[in-house]
């Protein structure tokens, strides 16, 4: 779900890029220098993890977008962490671009950060693991939809010739959110049992509050 | 495999201080995203293939980059054309295609190509750490340049670690399928990772304080700006205002 170079027209770019400013810098200035290898290792295995796993579906598979997650752990930081691996799939990968950078970071990091905002409180309290699955789940879904519709809207300000895109992606992606949140809901029901102190983690912003 | 590869090589584009090769991408990129007219397009492109062979970009690297992106204008040469209000170049299943969409899509593509052979180029041709070092010295916040670095640090070692995980998933017989057991069971090795990569940064931020670690950064490179990035800058800059004065000149098109 990125937008590649070349299909936004300037105007679009900086527009998105100025979107986006925002909450990088929200999201830099709640990072404390201490916790940055805490927030960059966590941003590596999401990175890592988006790229590496496949979720069988039907004939073919998917790779999770993980921006639940991200927002969860990371909180504000997830928009600066997007940042950064935005720009590493656009430079090995060719996913995205440079140009679309900033809009990319929108798409995938404002949901994140909503998410964060909805769910992340409810889920630090929460012990029991069934119930963690399903607020994992909901803010899996919560993110990809949320995701989906940003890069639907940036994609037809960029011309409505590309409605089509839209229209013929619509569905597929109310299955992928579905695979989205079953996996994200699994994580996170793993993560209240083993290691509930991840979820004070976005505490990158919080006085003290150790992992 | 490696997660942080770049191209290696010793050209003179890999000599070249990597701050105004930066820039000049990121120049180049916002031209060729703003221009519309096809004989400068053709012209992006044509200095992006130059870029591409003058840095020896290995051949088969390049095509895969290429093709994983030409992925995505084939959608668009599909999609767009029949919804793009026009003249009829011709019908497909009784869909029309429209001129003006089909040469939308083909603006579009060369762009993106362009764009993308340039950056390969230019950027890609640095080492990723080089590129945080650049970065810093180009006055990105502090903060994201050691977020980058970090996670740049550790992409190596989790993605060995990831291996090593499903290795042993492997030896215990486990076969994706589509089945909620193996959602469950890639959902455990990323939360796994993600509980080690957060012991192992406790670790690190340990070490880091043992040696004294105050908050700041100590940059190891500096780049010098020499007369061959000066020419290399100047070269780049007239060329790309070359573009721009032919653009908005509306200059012989070729189509």
């Amino acid at each position: 779900m990125h937008i590649s170079d070349g299909v936004a027209p300037i105007p679009v770019a900086v527009a998105g890029a100025l979107a986006a400013l925002p909450g990088i810098a929200a999201g830099l200035k709640v990072l404390k220098e201490e916790r940055i290898p805490a927030a960059a290792l966590v941003s590596s295995v999401l990175f890592l993890s988006t790229l590496l796993v496949r979720l069988p579906l039907g004939p073919s598979s998917v790779h999770p977008l993980l921006g639940g997650l991200a927002g969860l752990l990371l909180g504000w930081s997830a928009m600066p962490a997007f940042l950064i691996s935005l720009f590493l799939q656009a430079l090995l990968f060719q996913f995205g671009g440079i140009t679309t950078l900033g809009i990319n970071t929108f798409v995938m990091g404002m949901p994140a950060v909503g998410v964060y905002l909805l769910f992340n409180g409810r889920i630090r309290r929460e012990r029991d693991t069934r119930k963690a699955f399903c607020l994992g789940a909901a803010a899996g879904i919560a993110a990809y939809l949320a995701s989906f519709v940003l890069w639907a809207g940036a994609l037809l300000l960029c011309g409505r010739q590309l409605a089509a895109i839209v229209a013929i992606a619509f569905l597929p992606n109310l299955v992928l959110a579905a695979a989205e949140g079953i996996f994200t809901g699994f994580i996170v029901s793993f993560l209240a049992r083993v290691y509930p102190a991840i979820f004070g983690a976005p505490a990158f912003e919080a006085e003290g509050e150790g992992l | 495999m490696s997660c942080t590869t770049f191209f290696d090589g010793d050209t003179f584009i890999h000599r070249l201080d990597p701050r105004p090769r930066i820039i000049v991408t990121l120049a180049f990129a916002a031209v060729t995203a703003f221009s519309s007219n096809s004989g400068v397009l053709c012209a992006a492109l044509a200095a992006g293939l130059a870029l591409a062979v003058l840095a020896r970009i290995p051949a088969a690297a390049l095509r895969r980059r290429l093709l994983r992106l030409n992925i995505f204008t084939v959608v668009l040469f599909v999609t767009v054309p029949p919804t793009f209000p026009g003249r009829t170049a011709f019908a497909l299943f009784s869909i029309p295609f429209s001129v003006e969409g089909l040469l939308w899509s083909l603006s579009t593509a060369m762009k993106a190509n362009a764009i993308v052979l340039v950056f390969a180029a230019l950027m890609g041709t640095i080492d990723l750490f080089t590129l945080g070092h650049a970065f810093h010295h180009l006055k990105v916040p502090v903060k994201l340049t050691h977020l980058f670095l970090f996670t740049l640090r550790y992409l190596d070692v989790l993605h060995h670690e990831y291996v090593t995980l499903l290795r042993a998933m492997k030896a215990r017989s486990f076969r994706p399928s589509m089945r909620l057991h193996t959602y469950r069971s890639y959902a455990w090795l990323t939360g796994m990772l993600l509980v080690r990569s957060l012991e192992r940064s406790e670790r690190i931020l340990e070490a880091m304080k043992c040696r004294g670690f105050s908050g700041e950064f100590h940059v190891l490179k500096h780049f010098r700006f020499s007369a061959a990035d000066a020419a290399f800058s100047a070269v780049s800059f007239a060329v790309l205002a070359l573009f721009l004065a032919a653009e908005l000149a509306g200059a012989a098109a070729v189509w």
